[in-house]
């Protein structure tokens, strides 16, 4: 029976270490994406507060904290209190389920990735009081425009994810993660031929096994941009037409929430892609010869160095996948909306079934294989 | 764009999409590095054109030219008091006040002879729209244009610029000198004074 009083003490120490970990990351993302733009259009960023202005977000923040909430007396109260408030405890609550190493065992749930899409998905309910709740024309068409883009974007991801849990067999995030490295009890078979376990590394990463996950990978990258209304995909921020989009109306914390629930959703979907298609927590190096380079890199689960390896490479890895969006987004114009829902529906969806469809077949072979061989 | 294949178009936006990156790329792996801020005149103005382009302004100048067209100066010495500059400011942001001088003022550095006691001269640099008329009409050339830029204040009036040559108790000295020698030497055909048109009574 669950208890109330009864929470484990683990579970407050993985609530504190997901707070840390996303207020930390938003801090640093955001001094990230403004220093990446500058460099690529040869500016130098923010130079004033601190060394590099380092503390330039901290400043920021501090700002944003201070500042009186204002609620606009044509908006609609409950709503426009209430809707930062699910925004953010829906991204925060996904976080619960991201191993970001073997430990702590609580990650392993059986339903982990459904559960991580579901609640990410409630974060749209959010978005839609934030919109109507403010009774701003531009924060209700940005709202529309984010939700109608988030729901569209949400079946390719799921179908790309769909394909790649088929190979996997389970959505228990820590068994998927554990069957991508040398800890894997079970054999692991590069192309259905060559058994990889004790090699590991990048010979045992989900998209290098199963190379049709390769197309997976990136039809899940493009729709998670998507779902994180970045650019070029910004269509529901439009600052040129939309002002800010469905957050217009906030200010002070309640809009610090948000930011930081947009910075937050876009590290859940690079932690995301690295656990199921790059091999989560497992180091990229391989066991070659004598040199044993991914035992080297790594620490078995349950152990502090496996705990401190696993966290290292999975956050380098989803924080490179970060890397790319803010890069991407410098480098790219936004689409219209006809473009988004085209590439979409008459592009990513199909793709989406084509590897559903591909990884059917293949577990097929493979049942086939074992039965008769 | 309807016209090509299904594939053909997947494949076209990959490679489009790949140039993009590749375009943006080797600029962030410059990693901000600032250029050196050159003047015009220099020759290496154009070297490092690749380099980030900011300016870290209080910290880091473009160098100008001694030439640069900004506030005004005025050297006092040489002013010989015409008031041209005043009457050509198209804001008026010139006042100039002057009288008679009693005693021998000397010559300017060009040798014109100064006549004129100089108490105000006054340029409100917050009206000024730094066309440099004033600067042409000087007869002296004692009005020139400086290449310092930033001046900003906190307060308005710290905009005007005081350039006159005299103290409030030197000009009433000087004016109570001036007033002495105009009694002193009366001119010609001085006497009881007539006015000159003779106004209608009033009603």
């Amino acid at each position: 029976m669950f208890q109330l009083l009864s929470i484990p003490a683990n579970w407050l120490i993985q609530a504190g270490l997901s707070l840390g970990l996303v207020a930390v990351y938003t801090l640093l993302a955001v001094y990230a994406e403004r220093k990446v733009s500058a460099f690529i259009q040869d500016r130098l960023g923010p130079m004033e507060t601190g060394p590099f202005g380092i503390f330039q977000t901290f400043a920021d923040v501090l700002k944003l904290v201070v500042k009186e909430l204002i609620v606009p007396s044509a908006a609609n109260r409950v709503m426009f209190v209430l809707a930062p408030a699910i925004i953010f405890i829906s991204v925060f609550a996904a976080f619960g389920a991201l191993p970001l190493s073997a430990e702590p065992a609580e990650t392993a749930m059986n339903v982990g990735l459904l559960y991580i899409l579901a609640v990410l998905s409630i974060d749209i309910m959010g978005l839609l009081m934030a919109g109507w709740g403010s009774n701003n024309k531009y924060a209700l068409l940005g709202s529309a425009r984010s939700v109608a883009q988030i729901i569209s974007y949400e079946v390719p991801t799921s179908l790309a994810l769909l394909s790649a849990i088929m190979m996997f067999g389970t959505l228990n995030m820590q068994e998927i993660a554990i069957d991508q490295g040398i800890y894997s009890s079970e054999k692991l078979q590069l192309l259905g031929i060559w058994d990889t376990a004790a090699i590991g590394g990048l010979t045992s990463w989900a998209i290098v096994r199963y190379p049709h996950l390769l197309i997976a990978f990136l039809v899940y990258l493009i729709a998670g941009l998507a779902e994180c209304n970045r650019a070029p995909f910004d269509l529901p921020e439009a600052e040129s037409e939309l002002v800010s989009g469905y957050h217009v109306e906030y200010g002070g914390f309640r809009f610090a929430l948000m930011m930081l629930s947009e910075y937050g959703k876009m590290l859940i979907v690079g932690i995301i892609a690295s656990i199921i298609f790059l091999g989560a927590w497992n180091t990229p190096l391989p066991n070659i010869g004598a040199a044993e380079l991914a035992t080297w890199t790594s620490g078995a689960p349950g152990t502090i160095a496996g705990t401190l390896w696993g966290s290292f490479w999975l956050l380098f890895k989803s924080l490179f996948i970060v890397f790319i969006f803010i890069w991407v987004r410098w480098a790219y114009p936004r689409i219209r909306v006809d473009q988004l829902m085209t590439l979409c529906w008459k592009y990513l969806t199909p793709a989406g079934f084509a590897l559903f469809l591909i990884s059917g077949v293949w577990k097929l072979i493979e049942v086939y294989l074992m039965l008769n061989v | 764009m309807a016209e090509e294949g299904y594939f053909k178009q997947i494949g076209k936006s990959f490679t489009s999409l790949w140039e993009g990156l590749k375009v943006t790329a080797p600029h962030f792996f410059k990693f901000g590095k600032s250029r050196q801020h050159r003047g015009i005149d220099e020759d290496e103005y154009f070297s490092d054109a690749d380099k980030a382009v900011t300016i870290q302004y209080p910290m880091e100048r473009i160098p100008l030219p001694d030439n640069g067209r900004y506030r005004l100066h005025m050297e006092g010495e040489d002013c010989i008091a015409c008031d041209k500059c005043a009457r050509i400011c198209p804001v008026d942001c010139i006042t100039i006040e002057s009288f008679k001088a009693t005693e021998d003022l000397g010559y300017t550095s060009d040798g014109s002879r100064k006549r004129l006691e100089l108490p105000v001269f006054d340029i409100d640099m917050a009206k000024c729209c730094y066309c440099g008329l004033c600067t042409t009409v000087c007869p002296t050339e004692c009005l020139t244009m400086t290449k310092v830029y930033d001046y900003s204040e906190f307060n308005r009036d710290n905009f005007i610029y005081h350039f006159g040559m005299l103290s409030p108790e030197e000009e009433a000295i000087k004016r109570a000198e001036l007033e002495k020698t105009k009694t002193a030497k009366k001119p010609l055909g001085s006497g009881p004074k007539k006015p000159l048109l003779k106004t209608k009574p009033k009603a």
